[in-house]
């Protein structure tokens, strides 16, 4: 990777924090976005960010295909058990309190 | 006689017919990348429990209320300005690490020392800040088993929840931090001893490397799950 890309990342990164900066102490305290909309903007940019820092900095992007599918694929079981978790969350949610 | 090969004695040259490697990856490398992967799990682990746990309660205590203070400047008022300061820490030492990685590409140690160098400072900085924030929340009655006195009634099932895991998860991660500058400062005083530039390739430092954005990439999600949401 090119020194001009490494930097373009960068400012990328600095750049989704600044908006996630933005909603939180913004757009959600003068209520022009919900609290609800504000989570579900910062998941989805903590994934794009998430995705640079694989992506590029750690090079995943450039590999072989069956070297990204091994990495990437195993992570279906962390959704799955997201998915597990937050149910258990909310049925404790209306059964514990 | 003829000179046709016929196609079963035909030399395969593809990627799965052996004799090369499938995924163009060293060795190491693809071990640090299936240890990364097992953190991975490690770290989802205790951020999904985290959500299960905020999910289950009624109240939780609420992250602009519970840091907004810059330590050693003010003492509230301020929210997401701290931790601010170390996200940004922790992503410029990741941009030096791939500049030290990119400087291992063209064997130039001298710029490779110099981002290593710089990305030690980043991730002891860090750590300082780490350090600075544990300290405040600890004096505001914030530790394993106790928060402040100001949590009354059902509020409190949730403030002792939050400062359990926020001490465990943030102390697991800092820990993975710690371990990177001391990795990090071994592969800095190899390639000062000049191990690598007889080896002819850098590749130690791409795999430090890999450790270190790992170790940023759990950090944006532990800012998102703890100081955003």
């Amino acid at each position: 990777m090119t020194k001009g890309k490494i930097w373009q990342v960068f400012f990328y990164l600095l750049g989704i924090t600044a908006l996630e900066f933005f909603i939180a102490l913004y757009l959600i305290p003068k209520g022009i976005v919900s609290h609800g909309v504000g989570n579900f903007a910062y998941i989805v940019l903590t994934l794009v960010k998430a995705f640079y820092i694989v992506a590029y900095f750690m090079h995943l992007k450039f590999e072989k295909f069956a070297f990204k599918t091994s990495i990437v694929v195993s992570l279906i079981f962390i959704i799955y058990f997201i998915i597990l978790m937050l149910t258990e969350g909310s049925y404790m949610h209306l059964h514990m309190n | 006689m003829s000179t046709t090969v016929s196609p079963l004695d035909r030399v395969k040259t593809g990627a799965w017919n052996g004799g090369k490697s499938p995924f163009d990856v060293e060795y190491g490398k693809i071990m640090m990348w299936f240890f990364l992967l097992s953190d991975a799990f490690t770290f989802s682990a205790f951020l999904i429990y985290y959500g299960a746990q905020r999910f289950s309660k009624l109240t939780w205590p609420d992250p602009d209320l519970v840091f907004q203070s810059i330590p050693g400047v003010a003492d509230h008022g301020y929210p997401l300005v701290f931790v601010g300061i170390m996200t940004f820490i922790l992503i410029m030492s990741s941009v030096t690490m791939v500049l030290a990685v990119e400087a291992g590409h063209r064997n130039a140690k001298k710029e490779v020392v110099n981002w290593m160098i710089w990305t030690i400072v980043g991730g002891l900085m860090f750590l300082g800040c780490q350090a600075l924030e544990w300290t405040h929340l600890h004096h505001e009655g914030y530790w394993w088993g106790s928060f402040p006195a100001s949590y009354t009634g059902v509020d409190t099932i949730g403030a002792l929840q939050f400062a359990n895991l926020f001490f465990t998860i943030t102390g697991f991660h800092g820990f993975h931090v710690f371990t990177g500058v001391l990795i990090n400062i071994i592969i800095l005083s190899m390639t000062l001893a000049g191990v690598f530039e007889k080896r002819g390739s850098y590749l130690m430092v791409e795999k430090v490397g890999l450790y270190w954005h790992f170790v940023d990439l759990v950090w944006v999600f532990v800012f998102t799950f703890f100081y955003l949401v």
